[in-house]
């Protein structure tokens, strides 16, 4: 503890104005800036999904499984930074015994229950089933059983059976898009809904998480699909990557005008609250704000996606270009949810001072432990498509009747 | 297997569906604490171990049980509105075991009675402060005050005993020839009960027009000006800082 | 494709939610609170608050350092279940704000002499204990309430340390008690209060700039207060309600 003094001492020093003596200590950290990054992945890799089976977007059907899987790896480590973060984790279950029905972040419990549930993992197991009964058929050994288990023992693989099964992910599917929304949205929620931060207090909030939780998700199976494919040596489908970036594109130029929105609004009415947090964007937040978030991560790639889509280049170019766009997209959504966490504490809440956050190396809130959470789900995700094969040619042979 | 119609799969997940539920009420019934609902959202036993917790300041009327001399000359003095506890520390523990635990005592400290009593710009005027550096080094403050009668030694020779800020804004203004009785008729009460009897001021512009409206003996250099029709509606000083009126 | 699986399929999506709903409610959700009869009772007895005169406040710090003594506060200056502030508003409009170690030692002169200050006074503040609290509404599990007596305490034998209601305060109030790990704030000294002896800071304070009692009695120090000063809150337009008064506080006070 004496370490922690040491460092709330150093960080006393570096206060410029006035801040309530309980602000010295900033409150959520890195942790708590994995957590909507994590759950943003997660949310747009389920909508790109959605696009391929509700809207029929045929070009991105390559991504289709891979986007199932990697939204339940994600999904899965999802809750792990929030029990790194919290005070006492192992209370951490109230939440599902007393939820007090008012506070949005009661509703974790419920919605990432809800989505994992009757969203992902029921999705996954009605589009896996009829290959998880021929794999278990077909096999020997531990995979044999763990196939065999995860098809919860069905055997039925008649047409009428499948076809349910189809109905089935199409419904889920169309459940499971308000439900994305709803599972990234009240993170938005919970911090738009907090009156007491002027940084945080806004309509907007739940919209514009949203929004780059979208951006960020189809950027991460763009990103994943290139890497895999390049792994497995395969031609890489440049008609679903064409398809990807345009949404990709689409998605940031709606993310871009929303966070203009709220920039010129907030300058427009020119609140009380203007002149801490133009110092703040001036002077803490100018980097992760100006050059990365903005610059780097939305401006940036929407350039470049926009010429390598729409232009005459040839295709290694135009895929390099997506990729590195995408690359630049991750970096800006996660400055995005740095800049909205750690920044909303950045100033007093007497609107006369700033602070500073000192990020720990060490630690469980330091960035080894963050990097770690963030290694996870890859390898969570190896895993699962070890299990799962998401690719085409790992399907069994009779084909599914559509 | 089908049941009613159901397909294989919907009966499939059902059964786990149901095993889920009966685990969830089942964990339920036994982990939410006992007292939880009975007041509200919350454990209601929460209340009894919060007022459980240890009382540390006994409160005047307890020291007053064995220290009454100090008391009864503390209830006359400018000290009378302060408990003990706020120079002692606290006190139960000093009550309960009165040999042991003995509460703070400072006696030759000259910074035990600066928090108070340095003085701040942001302090109420008229409440009484020094400048420690030129206030008497290096004596301790009790060596003259005695904390339970903090009455100066000398009645103070001039307002600006407490009101020092005020004296010395004025002293370097064309006002430093006039006493502060000049203008503020002020009852020998006011420095037994400040609050209570407040010193006077000056009322009318006819006032200030003793000096400034007509040649004084008094005051011959004194800047004149029309009593009646200077400065409108105004009274004098809702312009005039009267302290400091070249200001 | 036959009609009845889809039928069925969604039928019975849309009742498994509804369903455990249904099923954990009849096993027993926390109840509302208790009748509304024993309720009112409650609040007819006594619905406290607390009054503060800023002329009166001389900066002394007594209150805060008596508040730690009290409660058991860490003593490291981050830690603070009420603080006093200091303005220094000047001649030419800059305000200067500060409280060193929350003024728990008193305050230095940050200069010679007032010879620029316009005015300059202190502010002590607290946990307001607000009727329609923010930091009760965010709380996930319920360890932070408000009693019937307007009190708002915190359980710490069951919060998580989310730290959700420390973002949610607009006052700053709030802390993460380092032992604990737990949320942790001013509460009226309920452990004394409730045995009819005054807060901690209100006791010690030295020019009874703070005044405490029940709102709902008509013989209090703080009920004169309230009769005869225009009373301000902190941050009125963020409808917190809260439960500490202001008098003679000034505009600048955030």
């Amino acid at each position: 503890m004496a370490e922690h003094f040491e460092r709330l001492e150093s960080i006393l020093g570096q206060i410029s104005g006035f801040m309530y003596p309980n602000e010295i200590e900033l409150h959520w950290g890195l942790l708590v800036v994995l957590y909507p990054y994590i759950t943003g992945l997660v949310a747009g890799a389920f909508i790109l999904a959605s696009l391929e089976r509700v809207f029929r977007v045929k070009e991105i059907e390559p991504t289709y499984r891979l986007s199932l899987l990697t939204a339940l790896a994600f999904l899965l480590v999802a809750p792990l930074p929030l029990l790194a973060h919290l005070g006492h984790p192992q209370r951490s279950f109230e939440i599902f015994l007393t939820p007090q029905f008012r506070s949005a972040m009661a509703m974790f419990g419920f919605v990432y229950a809800w989505y994992l549930t009757v969203v992902l993992l029921l999705e996954i197991w009605f589009e896996y089933r009829a290959d998880l009964v021929r794999w278990s058929d077909s096999e020997r050994g531990l995979k044999k059983i763990l196939h065999w288990v995860l098809s919860l023992g069905s055997r039925d693989l008649s047409p009428e059976a499948v076809a349910f099964d189809q109905k089935a992910v199409y419904t889920i599917t169309v459940i499971g898009i308000p439900s994305a929304f709803l599972l990234h949205g009240y993170v938005g929620f919970i911090f738009g809904s907090v009156k007491a931060n002027p940084w945080w207090s806004s309509v907007l909030m739940p919209i514009v998480f949203l929004f780059s939780a979208i951006v960020s998700g189809i950027s991460l199976i763009l990103i994943l699909y290139y890497v895999t494919t390049m792994i497995r040596r395969k031609p890489l489908d440049m008609a679903c990557l064409d398809k990807l970036s345009e949404f990709l594109l689409y998605a940031l130029i709606i993310d871009l005008s929303l966070e203009l929105l709220d920039f010129i609004h907030r300058l427009y009415e020119s609140e009380e609250s203007i002149k801490i947090l133009s110092e703040l964007i001036f002077s803490k937040l100018f980097i992760s704000l100006t050059i990365v978030q903005i610059l780097l991560g939305t401006i940036g790639p929407l350039v470049l996606l926009a010429v390598a889509r729409f232009s005459q280049l040839p295709a290694e170019l135009k895929r390099v270009t997506y990729f590195i766009a995408a690359l630049l997209v991750q970096v800006g959504i996660f400055s995005t949810r740095w800049n909205v966490v750690i920044g909303g504490q950045l100033f007093s809440k007497s609107l006369r001072g700033l602070t500073v956050y000192k990020l720990e190396l060490g630690g469980m809130e330091g960035l080894f432990t963050s990097i770690g959470l963030l290694v996870l789900p890859f390898l969570i995700l190896f895993v699962l498509i070890k299990l799962l094969p998401p690719w085409e040619e790992a399907r069994a042979e009779k084909p599914l009747v559509e | 297997m089908r049941i009613w119609k159901f397909p294989d799969q919907v009966v499939r997940l059902g059964i786990l569906l149901i095993v889920a539920v009966i685990a969830m009420v089942v964990i339920r019934d036994q982990f939410v604490p006992e007292s939880f609902g009975e007041l509200g959202h919350y454990r209601a036993d929460a209340i009894i171990s919060i007022e459980n917790q240890p009382i540390r300041y006994a409160g005047s009327i307890i020291c007053l049980e064995c220290h009454d001399e100090q008391g009864e000359i503390k209830s006359a003095s400018y000290h009378r509105t302060l408990t003990c506890e706020v120079c002692h520390g606290p006190a139960t523990a000093h009550a309960e075991d009165y040999e042991s635990q003995l509460p703070v005592v400072e006696r030759d400290s000259r910074t035990a009675c600066l928090p108070c009593h340095q003085y701040l710009p942001s302090r109420p005027t008229g409440f009484p402060q020094i400048i420690e550096r030129l206030h008497n080094p290096p004596q301790p403050c009790i060596g003259c005050h005695d904390p339970h009668d903090p009455t100066p030694p000398e009645v103070p020779g001039s307002c600006a005993a407490c009101h020092a800020q005020i004296a010395r804004t004025k002293s370097v203004s064309h006002h430093v020839q006039l006493s502060c009785e000049t203008c503020h008729e002020t009852l020998p009460d006011h420095l037994q009960s400040p609050r209570s009897f407040r010193a006077k001021r000056p009322t009318t512009r006819e006032f200030c027009g003793r000096c400034h409206g007509a040649v004084s003996d008094t005051a011959p250099t004194a800047p004149q000006v029309d009593i009646a029709s200077h400065g409108d509606r105004y009274l004098c000083w809702q312009c005039h800082y009267p302290h400091f009126p070249e200001g | 494709m036959p009609r009845e699986y889809e039928r069925r399929e969604i039928l019975i999506k849309l009742m498994e939610l509804p369903c455990s709903a249904l099923i954990l409610s009849v096993c027993g959700l926390p109840d509302a609170e208790a009748s509304t009869e024993t309720l009112q009772e409650a609040r007819a007895e006594s619905l406290y608050g607390m009054g503060i005169q800023v002329d009166k406040c001389i900066g002394c710090g007594s209150c805060v350092a008596a508040c730690k003594a009290e409660n058991d506060v860490p003593e490291e200056p981050f830690y603070f279940r009420t603080w006093v502030e200091r303005y220094v508003i000047y001649d030419d409009g800059r305000v200067d704000v500060d409280s060193p170690e929350g003024g728990i030692h008193g305050f230095t002169p940050n200069q010679e002499d007032g010879a620029d200050v316009l005015r300059a006074f202190f502010v002590p503040k607290l946990c307001n204990q607000c009727d329609n609290p923010p930091c009760v509404q965010v709380c996930p599990v319920g360890a932070t309430f408000r009693t019937e007596d307007g009190v708002v305490l915190v359980d710490s034998d069951y919060c998580i340390g989310c730290r959700y209601c420390i973002q949610a305060c607009p006052y700053g109030a709030r802390y993460l008690d380092p032992r604990t790990k737990t949320a942790d704030k001013c509460t009226f000294c309920y452990h004394r209060i409730k045995q009819g002896l005054l807060p901690a800071c209100v006791e010690v304070c030295p020019t009874q700039a703070r005044v405490f009692g029940k709102l709902t009695s008509r013989a209090s120090p703080l009920r004169r207060m309230m009769r005869m000063s225009e009373l301000q809150v902190l941050k009125p337009f963020l409808n917190t309600e809260p439960k500490v008064y202001y008098s003679k506080l000034d505009g600048e006070v955030r």
